[in-house]
This record gives structure tokens, C-alpha cells and sequence, in this order.
């Protein structure tokens, strides 16, 4: 198994933790991974992305150039990283200001509309773990439970009383998610 | 099984200098490595094993500090990129010209100049060749992920003070910047006064007894004569670093026609270009230097028996493949591909120059 993803939108969204996260759930259940995020002088508002690799083997590139998954959750990273999703495989994108949608037909193409789970939850920082759920619902990579301890990895312990609610998030992007 | 953590290379050095038991460590921030010095004091290792970490004022303070800690028979060690990396050369001549071992860590970005934040490969002639004057040589490792970037710190204040001279781990953006699994080794102890006595009292300040003669740590020597005598000492020092030293890691190599040669990043985006170009009945491999001085010099000639043609893969104008084409004298045709300013090179870009050789 290996699954080569990138994730990117503005800065603020929380796409390096997302990434983060992903990766450090990838090692409890016992995976190689990297995480290679683009490094500049990026800023809230700005463009931001991560490389995430997760496989049963050593991980040999961090940088690729094709995806098997592309999330993207503003309409320049869709724009900059449809044509790189590899032939079968998955665009996941949040439509919220998307005003030219993706029209590739050779790959498989999902929604979710994570601002506006986020808003009904009540938890707007909730929205990259919406993000999360919507793509582990399409490709169950790894097991909840050892989400949730990524998460526990993830998080430094202060926060930890906010597991629950990131969970909740998770499952509401699993429920949410259209194809 | 020791804990697996995720974390940055930077991190990761950072975390392994306080767990090698180093002494201190003299910074001054610099994009991509600021992390190094952001965890440590994050880290507090002050409160716990005693380790100095200080902001100095500049580049060239920071080395310094280095030169005196080490003069004292302390693991001192500081990091920084490029531009803060030229400030140090200096520093560098030194502490090679005194004996003084240290660690210095440089996450390589573009330039030259201020050039960009973005990794690149374009210090390996400052870290192999020089950088700062005389006849000196560092040793330099190039890790290839975040595992080895904390290996290396552990392995590079150990040669430091093997051969008395300073070490250099040259890496790069993109290594000090992703995140990797990383298993934490056994945690090493600070040295205690009488160790370092023991261990170093031949040649450190340690504080002079009436039984020995001062210890006077210089790179001064005016005597023509004597400086000589030194400068040969320090070839024979290098001798054996070539002889004892060199590593390597090997890929794909037992059946190859052809290698290609790359460290750092660029190894790990040709680690990926080895399994394309394989996958299309390409009988190539890798050759990955992990010391860059010592150079693996004997090992590429001897696998040039059996190859048709070399190709060099570095993220700089062609710096390595000097030292590749010293190695292979002519022997077989070598080949370079590389990308500049701070861009990676693909695996398909290096898959295509490898076709192009092929052809």
C-alpha cells in the first residue's frame, strides 16, 4: 500500500496540521511516512500545502509530482493540483468560492462542504478534521483508533479535552461527504 | 521498541543534541533551520541536563563561542543556512588549525547571496573544499532523512573529537523541513569535569596542575618549519579519515550498468527515478555518499568495472560530480543533471537525463 497525497488551501486552515495528523496516525498503525509542507514566507490568507506519503514501505521521494489523492480547499490549489491527480484516482475538494469546479473525467471527484459542517457544529476549527473524516470515509487508509491516537501525538496535552470534539468533526466529514 | 516520534529534521537535531549529552549550543535564527534553536529552547534542556543554549549576536559570535567551549574539551555545536554558513568560515580555519572538534549544522538554501529559503545543494564545494583559508579539511555528513538527521549528531560529535577537528552535517531545506518517523536512541550523559579531564586532559584547558605543562590552544604557528610539521600532521590525519571513515549506502547496484550518484534530498527523489527507470527494464542503481569528506572515492572506482556510465544528480550547478569525475579519471563517461535556485529535481526529470545517457 502506499498513498501519495496533497493537501493545500490557504493558510490558517489548518492544512499542515491536517497533514500532521494523517502522518502521525500513519506511524501508529505502523507505516512509513513523510510529511513535506511548502516552506516560504507564507501567511495567514496565503497559499499553503503539504505532502503527505504514507506506505507499508520505505518512503522513497517526499516530493512527487502525481497524486493519488488531491484535497483542495480553495479554488487556486484546485486549479494548480487537478491535473496531477493520477488517472483513478480522487479530487477532494470543499466547494465553498470554488467558481470553476473540476472537470476531469478520469478520475473520481468528491465534495464536502466543510465550512458549512464546521458552522453547524459550532466548532469552525473543527473544519480540517472535517476535511480529515470526508477523506478517510473515501479511502480508509487507517483505522480510527489509531486516528485518534495521531491526534493524542499530534495535539500537545494541554489540548487534549478537545480530542472529543476533533473526533466529532471526523465523523461529521465521513457523514458529509458527497461523490 | 524505543518510541516512535514524528518530527521535523530540524527537530530532530535539536532533540538529539540534548540527548548526546552535548554541552552547549551558539545560534542566530536563519530560514529553513530556525527550528533547531526554536526547539531547543522550547526543550529548556538547561533545567535538565544542564546544556547552555544562547542566541549569540551574530554568525561569527556563534563560532567563537564554539572555538572556546571546545577549547575547554566540551561538545559545543551550532547550526545555521548558507549565508550565516560564509559568516562562520572563518571560525571554521580555526577550529581546524587549533584541534578543536565541534558540530555545525548547515540546512543548505539557494544562492548565492541572500539567495532564496528554498533547499539546495549549492554549499558543497564551502563544506568539502574550504570556505574558510589554508590547507584544512571538515568532515562532512549529508543525512537523507529525519532518522539520520539525529543519528548524525551523535555520529558527527563523535568523529569531531575522534580526529580533534570539526564536523559538518550538510543537509538542506527539504530534510530539515519534512517530518519523518523517528526511533530516539539511548540517552548519553553530559560529560563530567573529570571526564573530560580523562578524556581530553592531554590536550584541553582543563585548568593547569602543577604536573603538566600549560595547554595553549592556537592555530599560530610563525615557524615556517614548524608549521609545516603541522600542516603534514594534519594531512596524515586526513589519510586516515579517508582510510577509516568513508560511508556509503548502495541501491539497486549488484546487476546495474549504470549508477547515479546523488546525496542528501536529491538521493531520495533518485531512489524514486531507480524504481521507475527499473521498472522500464533500466538496470540502474544508487550510490548515495553519506560522508561527502572522506568521498567515497575507491568504492565509485571500483564500481566502475562494471558500469557503462555515471550520472550525477545534485540540486547545484555541478559541484559533486567534480569530485565524482576525479574519482572515474576519465574512465567512463559521467553525466550530470541538477536543478537550480531552490528547485527539486522529479524523479521523471531524473529518469528522463538517465535515458538520455542511456541512448
Amino acid at each position: 500500500m502506499k498513498e501519495e497525497i496533497i493537501i493545500a488551501g490557504f493558510g490558517g486552515q489548518g492544512v499542515l496540521s491536517m497533514g500532521k495528523i494523517l502522518a502521525y496516525s500513519g506511524i501508529m498503525q505502523d507505516m512509513e511516512v513523510t510529511w513535506m509542507p511548502s516552506y516560504g514566507p507564507e501567511m495567514r490568507g496565503g497559499t499553503a500545502n503539504v505532502t503527505v506519503v504514507l506506505s507499508d514501505k520505505r518512503v522513497s521521494s517526499p516530493i512527487v509530482q502525481s497524486y493519488d489523492t488531491v484535497i483542495a480547499l480553495n479554488q487556486q490549489s484546485l486549479d494548480k493540483f487537478q491535473q496531477s491527480v493520477k488517472a483513478g484516482g480522487l479530487l477532494l475538494y470543499d466547494p465553498n468560492g470554488i467558481t470553476t469546479p473540476p472537470t476531469r473525467k478520469d478520475i473520481k471527484i468528491a465534495k464536502i462542504e466543510a465550512a458549512e459542517e464546521a458552522t453547524k457544529l459550532g466548532n469552525s476549527k473543527g473544519y480540517n478534521m472535517i476535511v480529515l473524516g470526508a477523506f478517510l470515509k473515501l479511502k480508509p487508509i487507517v483505522k480510527m483508533e489509531n486516528v485518534i491516537k495521531g491526534l493524542k501525538k499530534s495535539i500537545p496535552e494541554r489540548h487534549h479535552h478537545l480530542i472529543p470534539m476533533n473526533e466529532q468533526a471526523i465523523e461529521r466529514g465521513m457523514g458529509a461527504v458527497e461523490v | 521498541m524505543a518510541e516512535k516520534l514524528l518530527m521535523k529534521g530540524n527537530e530532530a537535531v535539536a532533540i538529539a543534541a540534548i540527548r548526546c549529552g552535548c554541552d552547549g549550543y551558539f545560534g542566530y535564527p536563519i530560514t529553513p533551520q530556525s527550528e533547531v534553536m526554536e526547539t531547543l529552547m522550547e526543550e529548556k534542556p538547561w533545567e535538565t541536563t544542564g546544556m547552555v543554549v544562547l542566541q549569540a549576536e551574530s554568525e561569527v559570535a556563534s563560532i567563537n563561542m564554539l572555538y572556546g567551549g571546545a577549547s575547554c574539551g566540551k561538545k559545543v555545536m551550532t547550526s545555521s543556512s548558507s549565508p550565516g554558513i560564509s559568516l562562520m568560515c572563518e571560525g571554521f580555519s580555526y577550529m581546524a588549525g587549533a584541534e578543536l572538534p565541534c558540530l555545525v549544522v548547515n540546512v543548505v538554501r539557494g544562492g548565492p547571496g541572500l539567495g532564496s529559503i528554498q533547499a539546495s545543494q549549492a554549499d558543497y564545494f564551502q563544506a568539502t573544499k574550504g570556505g574558510g583559508h589554508g590547507d584544512y579539511q571538515l568532515i562532512v555528513l549529508a543525512p537523507n532523512s529525519v532518522q539520520e538527521m539525529y543519528d548524525f549528531v551523535d555520529l558527527g560529535f563523535e568523529l569531531a573529537f575522534k580526529y580533534r577537528n570539526p564536523a559538518l552535517i550538510l543537509t538542506d531545506g527539504v530534510i530539515g523541513q519534512m517530518m519523518e518517523k523517528v526511533e530516539l536512541r539511548p540517552e548519553k550523559k553530559r560529560w563530567t569535569d573529570e571526564e573530560v579531564i580523562k578524556l581530553h586532559g592531554d590536550w584541553a584547558t582543563t585548568g593547569k596542575t602543577k604536573d603538566r605543562p600549560q595547554h595553549a590552544i592556537t592555530s599560530l604557528a610563525l615557524e615556517s618549519a614548524v608549521l609545516e610539521r603541522f600542516n603534514l600532521r594534519l594531512i596524515e590525519k586526513y589519510k586516515k579519515l579517508n582510510e577509516q571513515e568513508v560511508r556509503f549506502e548502495k541501491t539497486n547496484c549488484d546487476d546495474a550498468d549504470y549508477i547515479i550518484i546523488a546525496y542528501g534530498a536529491a538521493s531520495r527523489v533518485c531512489e524514486k527515478a531507480v524504481e521507475l527507470a527499473r521498472s522500464e527494464g533500466i538496470k540502474v542503481g544508487l550510490l548515495r555518499p553519506i560522508t561527502l569528506y572522506p568521498f567515497p572515492t575507491k568504492e565509485i572506482q571500483n564500481m566502475a568495472k562494471q558500469l557503462k556510465a555515471i550520472l550525477t544528480v545534485e540540486m547545484s550547478a555541478g559541484q559533486m560530480v567534480q569530485d565524482v569525475r576525479l574519482a572515474i579519471n576519465g574512465a567512463l563517461p559521467v553525466e550530470f543533471f541538477g536543478r537550480l535556485g531552490g528547485i527539486i529535481p522529479t524523479p521523471e526529470e531524473v529518469v528522463a537525463a538517465l535515458k538520455k545517457m542511456v541512448k
